[in-house]
């Protein structure tokens, strides 16, 4: 600890310290990396195995109830359901050991190899889930970052100004929209600009009559889209943000140097952004990684309510169909997705505060 | 606990709004048990009756009263949100105290577990479970694997309080007068992690009844038992905004709206109340 503390009194005390002491500045850095390496690796290693843990404690023969399921819809040759079966046996990988099992759904997972689909015989379950993936990690990206951003600054200005009525009113909004669930507040847009005020496409990823190309006019379609579903998502999204930074930064202002910049006339703007908010920003750049499971829970409901063609309709639709290889390829790709996200995130944390490099 | 709740009364207009919100909820869903028709039942009314004197809340086209069966399905998914909050309860206060407590390796490999927890996302490991156990989902299966999911934000909490207690001198005490780690955990460090328990215990149940319900509106649950989710559920089955019939669909959406804000100004306030620093501003000091 006093090794730590001499190298962290050495950095602030002159510039040439960061060369002198370069090589523990690394190791710092190598130490954080391997940490969050490690961490990444823990949540793929116990998301998978609950996954396990579920499809294979069930008391029904998966097989079976898979088959009825998607025999139900209507009439099915039965080499083709006898070829189902087989194919289904095998990705169960019944009639072998546990321990064969369990080794069989590995290697599956890190080979990303789901067999076919069964609601869309014989497309690769794989195909169908990198054909929704780019629209739910679009959607979620972007809404994330509006969500945070907007949510971060006007936290961080409410609790800096606390006087202000605009800001206030802004804050009981925020938390008034914060717990409603998303399904909740998707509908509410569904009925407000589908039946009230039909201004908006309610429905879809981009128009059905455009190919899928970069043009102009098929982005703005793609955009146009997207509005309605970023928008819930976004709506619930600012309030979590909102709260969290005004409370730090309200919590911040009374520091000794925040008066002091106060009294040396440091221009507020100033010392809001580079005194307060980024000492804040730390803290709610964790928060951001430690929610983007559940923020990836609110796209998966988004999608299906706005019929976005994502990885959320295509779980939804799956169990519908009663696909088993594509609901446990949506959901273990949706845990590899969601801490690789996490990880992403983790990386830039030391952009932000550089005490990592040297703890 | 009498004296803080009279505080809070006083000082926070939130916390005012809340309980009113809270109990007007509990009050309609304790009517639950004088409904004179039984909540699982269809056809014991007259269908898509609009609101009137005679049906308050009007009938669905299933032939149930709205009044009645949002009373029953309130208390459903309330009880719901009560026993995955309790049963997180439990696991987090342990995980917290003991990772607070311990330090060390202990410490880092409980919150290693605990942030994995964290992260996963829990929906479609949920939804995969529905899948595998199609009608045999029971809502008490359910509620023990959304518990042994939700815990891990609110270890870190209790984890965060149980530390400062560590350095307290009172720890120290206890340690020398030869307790136990149990003893110590049990009986003096649980005292003081009740008020986090509390609040985090209503965030708990926005959580994990906003999750309900979009399983169950999905179709993904027990539909047949009255839940908030499985009115949504059937209303969507029988078209009800198309239909009209929008009375079916608004006052579910109406009372779940009012219980989920109700329950969070209530554990925002209450964790405002217990940062000091807050709480010293709310009764106008200055540093």
């Amino acid at each position: 600890m006093l090794r730590i503390a001499s190298y962290e009194a050495a950095d602030c005390g002159d510039p040439g310290s960061f060369l002198r002491h370069g090589g523990a500045l690394m190791s710092g850095y190598f130490a954080f990396l391997l940490r969050r390496l490690g961490q990444f690796g823990l949540v793929l290693f116990i998301g998978i195995n609950v996954a396990y843990v579920i499809t294979h404690a069930s008391p029904i023969d998966p097989v079976e109830q898979s088959i009825s399921a998607v025999t139900s819809f209507g009439n099915t040759a039965p080499d083709a359901v006898e070829q189902m079966r087989s194919a289904l046996r095998e990705l169960y990988g019944l009639g072998a050991t546990p321990l064969d099992q369990y080794r069989l759904f590995w290697s599956r997972i890190l080979r990303a190899d789901f067999g076919p689909s069964l609601s869309a015989f014989p497309t690769p379950v794989s195909t169908l889930i990198g054909r929704a993936l780019p629209w739910t990690a679009g959607l979620l990206a972007v809404s994330t970052i509006i969500a945070w951003g907007l949510g971060n600054l006007l936290g961080g200005l409410a609790g800096y100004y606390q006087k202000s009525r605009t800001l206030r009113l802004m804050g009981v909004v925020a938390i008034g929209l914060h717990p409603i669930p998303y399904y909740i507040l998707a509908l509410l847009l569904l009925i407000v600009f589908g039946y009230l005020w039909p201004v908006l496409p309610i429905a879809g990823g981009s128009a059905m009559n455009l190919p899928q190309s970069l043009t102009m006019e098929f982005v703005a379609s793609v955009l146009q889209h997207a509005i309605l579903p970023a928008l819930s998502l976004i709506l619930i999204g600012v309030g979590s943000w909102f709260i969290g930074m005004r409370s730090l930064v309200s919590n911040i202002v009374t520091e000794d140097y925040v008066v002091y910049a106060e009294l040396a006339g440091v221009r507020p703007w100033r010392i809001l952004s580079s005194y307060v908010m980024r000492n804040a920003m730390a803290p709610q750049l964790t928060g951001l990684a430690m929610s983007l499971g559940g923020i990836f829970n609110g796209a998966v409901i988004t999608e299906k309510v706005f019929g976005y063609p994502g990885l959320g309709s295509l779980l939804v639709d799956a169990v519908y169909a009663g696909d088993y290889g594509l609901v446990l390829g949506v959901t273990t790709i949706s845990i590899v997705a969601v801490s690789a996200g996490v990880l992403a995130i983790d990386l830039l944390y030391p952009l932000l505060d550089p005490r990592v490099k040297v703890n | 606990m009498a004296g803080a709740i009279r505080d809070l009364f006083r000082d926070h207009a939130e916390f005012r709004i809340g309980a009113v919100l809270v109990a007007f909820v509990l009050l309609l869903s304790a009517l639950a048990s004088f409904s004179p028709y039984p909540p699982e039942s269809v056809y014991v009314v007259p269908p898509d009756v609009p609101p009137s004197l005679a049906y308050w809340f009007g009938t669905t086209s299933r032939g149930q009263d709205v009044f009645w069966e949002l009373s029953v399905a309130l208390r459903n998914t309330l009880l719901f949100g009560a026993v995955v909050a309790m049963i997180s309860r439990v696991i987090a206060l342990v995980i917290g105290l003991l990772s607070g407590y311990k330090g060390g390796w202990v410490d880092r490999a409980l919150m290693s577990v605990n942030d994995t927890f964290i992260v996963i996302p829990l929906l479609p490991l949920l939804v995969l479970f529905y899948f595998v156990m199609r009608d045999r989902m029971s809502w008490l299966a359910l509620a023990l694997i959304m518990a042994c999911f939700g815990w891990a934000y609110d270890a870190r909490l209790i984890r965060s309080v149980a530390m400062s207690l560590k350095a307290r001198e009172f720890t120290q005490t206890s340690l020398f007068s030869g307790m136990s780690t149990r003893e110590i955990l049990v009986q003096e460090h649980l005292p003081h992690v009740m008020p986090v328990v509390f609040s985090t215990a209503m965030n708990n149940m926005v959580w994990s009844i906003g999750l309900e319900v979009t399983l169950a509106v999905l179709g993904f649950t027990d539909v047949n038992r009255p839940t908030i989710g499985g009115m949504i559920y059937w209303a969507n089955q029988h078209a009800a905004m198309v239909a009209g019939v929008w009375w079916w669909i608004a006052f579910p959406i109406a009372a779940v709206t009012m219980m989920f804000i109700g329950l969070f100004l209530l554990a925002v306030t209450a964790n405002a109340y217990i940062d000091p620093r807050s709480r010293f501003r709310t009764i106008g000091g200055a540093f």
